[in-house]
């Protein structure tokens, strides 16, 4: 069975911050790191390599050169293969013209059973760009997947909702967004880091390799715009309330009072 | 690149009318009361998709609120949400009807909804938006939506390509009011639909947690975080909301805990909250989980830290250990009458 993964390398947000002086976002010493849904469509795919004997997992990324680092992260961990799309006709792309090159990559790739993607990336956090490599590919999807198992080609996955989940039979070739309750990510091993640098090889491919136009992916290639950014504004200076713990929440429950709020 | 298309041709704001079980979700609601807003901008007419089976009381209900047309698909095959029937049936009355703006919430459906349709009629999508306006200028969407963890707001708009699509975030916008009066028109839409397209099968729908729809229409959520210290203290904070006929709600720090079932959790992965009061107790603030519920009329923070960045956001803060300050608190709620009596008299 072939698997690949599609990974992306973030900024861990939990770590960016806001200048508060100028109001811009601080995102020096800020680490990369595996986006945390993708490592737990890792953990997927790798759980089904642990179970079944035929099954080879290829992840692929695109990104800058030091997406490489998480490429051998994603080996150590026990992918097989690995294929970095790198150059600088994809930069700048929306996901429209993301999904467009990644999806023209696993079609040269050619062969493969189940395509497993991060619901979404905690930098961009759109979700989008599983769905719509899946579109492009003319295949099922599933997203938001929790839990699953597969007998040949039939899968019996279980899709988180918001009160709930649904149970869903669907069939291979198709692709899953992954969820943290897939599978806790597993840690790299002493030999697999070792491996992953002297055993196994990571294919670069550039924008020649994909056999596109070079107005299918990037920036041009983007219906939408980043119009303008800007930093949220803070709320203004609320009240520190004084004094005893039973001060403070009389007063609190007297101004809550007069407000007529409770 | 995809085709650039004669925008001129393209007319009026769509909402997706998402249903499940026969029920239209609240966030349809709120996008009828925005759309609404967006249709009268552009000078245009609001109207609802509605995907389902037996969709009469639905297609009235969304009139009631607001849509003049609503197109209804109703087939056996549509009654639940799969990708590939709805995408289909949307994207082709895309390519007839031709909407400018199409608008879905950003439920773990519209979520996989959206991206897909938005590939097949090639256009743009912007996801999770918390405003929407129209440029007075041109006429475009502006798309305003948190990125980064919500470090950042973008505003986005698409170019030269129709519909110009947005999921919006559920809890943001306010809801359309309901008024039976209403007259509107139901369209009914022609359906290519066979059992083949639908790769996907639904064979069970699981109810798990019940918590959930009574957090995002919650006056009251007493919030417990990571200072709580066990899952124990949940149950302080329950009796706390019980009193002030709340709920509780929850931070992602104490949900990875597993102190407390993900229904819960409030922020950016979680659910967005607007009610009147928000109490977070022991919780931080950091950004994911300020962006789930900084619209909240009343914030309250306590919390033992003084320089906890919750506080930057709070209408009243104490700085204090929560399992004093919680106790006393419920002491003062109950005798509130005296507390604001004795102070008119003193």
């Amino acid at each position: 069975m072939k698997v690949i993964v599609c990974v992306k390398q973030v900024p861990d947000t939990n770590e960016v911050k806001i200048d508060p002086v100028k109001g811009t976002l601080i995102r020096e010493g800020v680490p990369s790191i595996l986006n945390p849904d993708d490592a737990n469509a890792l953990e997927g795919a790798l759980a089904l390599k642990d179970k079944y004997d035929d099954v080879n997992v290829t992840v692929l990324t695109m990104g800058p050169p030091q997406a490489e680092d998480m490429l051998r992260e994603c080996l150590a961990m026990g992918a097989d293969d690995a294929i970095h799309l790198s150059g600088r006709e994809f930069a700048g792309g929306d996901t429209w013209a993301t999904s467009n090159a990644i999806a023209a990559a696993i079609n040269k790739m050619g062969d493969y059973d189940i395509i497993f993607a991060g619901r979404q990336a905690i930098d961009g956090d759109t979700a989008q760009v599983g769905p719509q490599i899946a579109e492009r590919l003319g295949i099922s999807q599933v997203t938001y997947v929790q839990n699953f198992e597969i007998d040949g080609n039939e899968l019996k996955i279980q899709r988180q909702l918001e009160d709930g989940y649904e149970v869903i039979n669907a069939k291979t070739p198709i692709l899953l967004t992954a969820i943290k309750e897939l599978g806790e990510p597993r840690y790299m091993t002493v030999k697999g880091i070792y491996d992953s640098f002297r055993e196994k090889e990571i294919k670069v491919w550039g924008f020649d390799h994909l056999g596109i136009e070079n107005d299918q992916v990037g920036l041009k290639a983007s219906p939408t715009r980043v119009h303008k950014s800007f930093v949220p504004q803070p709320k203004g200076q609320g009240v520190m309330l004084e004094g005893s713990v039973q001060e403070m929440t009389e007063k609190l429950v007297v101004a809550l009072k007069q407000k007529h709020l409770i | 690149m995809p085709i650039v298309k004669d925008l001129s041709s393209y007319k009026n704001v769509w909402v997706f009318a998402e249903q499940r079980q026969g029920k239209i979700m609240p966030v349809s609601i709120e996008l009828l009361g925005e759309g609404r807003k967006l249709a009268t901008e552009t000078g245009s007419e609001l109207c609802a998709i509605l995907l389902g089976y037996n969709t009469e009381d639905m297609a009235k209900e969304l009139i009631a609120y607001g849509a003049d047309k609503v197109y209804v698909a109703d087939n056996a095959l549509l009654e639940n949400f799969t990708t590939d029937a709805y995408t289909k049936v949307i994207s082709d009355a895309i390519y007839e009807v031709k909407p400018e703006i199409v608008l879905m919430g950003a439920t773990h459906i519209g979520r996989d909804l959206a991206p897909r349709v938005a590939a097949r009629v090639d256009t743009g999508l912007t996801a999770d938006c918390t405003q929407l306006e129209i440029d007075p200028e041109d006429k475009k969407i502006l798309q305003t939506r948190p990125a980064f963890g919500g470090n950042i707001m973008a505003t986005i708009v698409c170019q030269g390509h129709r519909p110009q699509m947005s999921t919006v975030r559920p809890g943001v916008m306010s809801k359309a009011e309901m008024d039976e009066s209403r007259k509107g028109e139901v369209i009914a839409l022609d359906i290519k639909l066979a059992k083949e397209d639908v790769r996907t099968e639904v064979v069970e729908i699981v109810k798990e947690a019940k918590e959930l729809v009574s957090l995002t229409d919650a006056d009251v959520i007493v919030a417990g975080g990571k200072g709580l210290g066990k899952a124990e203290g949940f149950e302080l904070l329950k009796q706390l909301a019980d009193k002030m006929g709340g709920v509780v709600g929850a931070s992602r720090a104490t949900v990875d805990e597993g102190w407390i079932d993900h229904s819960h959790q409030v922020g950016q992965t979680g659910t967005t909250v607007k009610p009147t009061i928000y109490i977070a107790c022991g919780i931080s603030g950091a950004i994911q989980h300020i962006a789930g519920m900084q619209s909240s009329d009343i914030i309250i923070a306590i919390n033992k830290n003084a320089s906890a960045p919750i506080f930057d956001v709070a209408d009243y803060g104490i700085v204090g250990d929560l399992y004093e300050v919680v106790p006393k608190l419920m002491e003062a709620l109950d005798k509130g009458e005296d507390l604001v009596n004795a102070l008119k008299t003193a």
